[in-house]
């Protein structure tokens, strides 16, 4: 006796075609999540800690994070690591802009968060001040670990958001305010 | 020909008797203002019209031979009348291991000569004290800023220069 299919699917049966059946919504944010290219971008001291985080002891590419791009048009997450000067603010800014949507910032160490212990006249007060940032990661300098909490934060936070139903996050030109805070 | 005036010639108490204080007074062209003695090493005042002809001479001297211009900073004195500023050549022998300071007072607004033709150094070093201190170096063939961004106003080593800077973020 011939049985009787459930689907209307026509196809090879699940065990050979491997479909899932999801929302559009979580595979997108699955696939941005799961391989982010962050720019390379040590400023000061934390760039240490951020090459460590990628080298072998600790190896952020275990969860997919391994490809630093030396250009803004490839990448999509900036972890600024260092102190931001006034004189380096426009290229941080220039840079930003240069990325494809979507992107993502980390502000990682005391001086991206706050301008750390230089509160001078040549010196940004934390990055926020000139691009809108995602996670903030204290420490003088973070470890690689914090790092890695911080980049698994944005993750988290990549999982959360809506694609379709939501509007979009739109930068105006004058951005001075932080952004959606969320401290390690 | 290694002296080391430290221990051999001059022993740091009279700063007077430092051979290139001697050679500075022994020149017609430059007049020592002011001598001391600070962290066991000599320095010398010398008036603005003059600083050129003592660098050069410091420079010269074949028992000094000061060819290296190891620093050129400043200092801001703002409660002192009429030299509110002080330039400060740190000079070092190359040959001879021997240390000198020259320094030269000047009012608030008054410019001093160039040293970059006694030492070439001196270009990005007055360029400096120029963005920080805003001194002008007559005769400098490139008078910019160095350090600080185009466009930035004020000079933000001089004492009211607030700390935080101008800027609201």
């Amino acid at each position: 006796m011939k049985k009787k299919p459930t689907s209307i699917y026509k196809g090879p049966g699940p065990k050979e075609a491997n479909v899932f059946l999801t929302s559009a919504s979580a595979i997108m944010n699955w696939s941005q999540r799961s391989s982010l290219w962050p720019l390379t971008f040590g400023l000061a001291c934390c760039a240490i800690e951020m090459i460590s985080a990628a080298a072998a002891r600790y190896d952020m590419a275990r969860f997919g994070w391994e490809v630093f791009r030396a250009s803004p048009r490839q990448a999509d997450l900036m972890i600024v690591a260092g102190t931001v000067t006034n004189k380096m603010a426009p290229v941080v800014k220039k840079l930003y802009d240069q990325m494809a949507e979507p992107k993502w910032v980390i502000a990682m160490g005391s001086c991206a968060t706050c301008g750390g212990v230089f509160q001078t006249y040549s010196v940004v007060p934390g990055v926020h001040n000139i691009v809108p940032v995602d996670v903030y990661i204290p420490g003088c300098p973070p470890r690689p670990e914090a790092l890695i909490h911080g980049i698994m934060t944005l993750q988290m936070k990549i999982d959360s958001q809506v694609n379709f139903a939501a509007k979009p996050r739109k930068i105006e030109p004058g951005y001075r305010g932080p952004g959606r805070r969320v401290t390690v | 020909m290694t002296v080391n005036w430290n221990r051999q010639n001059y022993r740091g108490e009279i700063p007077e008797e430092h051979p290139a204080v001697l050679a500075l007074r022994r020149d017609k062209a430059s007049a020592v203002l002011e001598v001391g003695t600070s962290c066991g090493e000599v320095w010398a005042v010398v008036p603005p019209e003059e600083a050129v002809a003592a660098l050069t001479l410091l420079r010269d001297d074949p028992a000094l031979q000061f060819d290296f211009l190891s620093d050129l900073t400043a200092v801001h004195w703002p409660h002192r009348a009429g030299a509110e500023f002080e330039v400060v050549y740190q000079l070092y022998s190359i040959s001879h291991h021997h240390r000198f300071r020259v320094k030269v007072r000047l009012a608030e607004g008054k410019s001093t000569p160039t040293a970059t033709g006694v030492w070439a150094t001196a270009d990005w070093l007055e360029r400096e004290v120029f963005d920080m201190f805003g001194i002008v170096f007559e005769g400098h063939p490139d008078p910019r800023r160095i350090i600080n961004p185009e466009g930035f106003e004020g000079y933000p080593l001089r004492k009211e220069f607030p700390l935080e800077g101008r800027v609201r973020w």
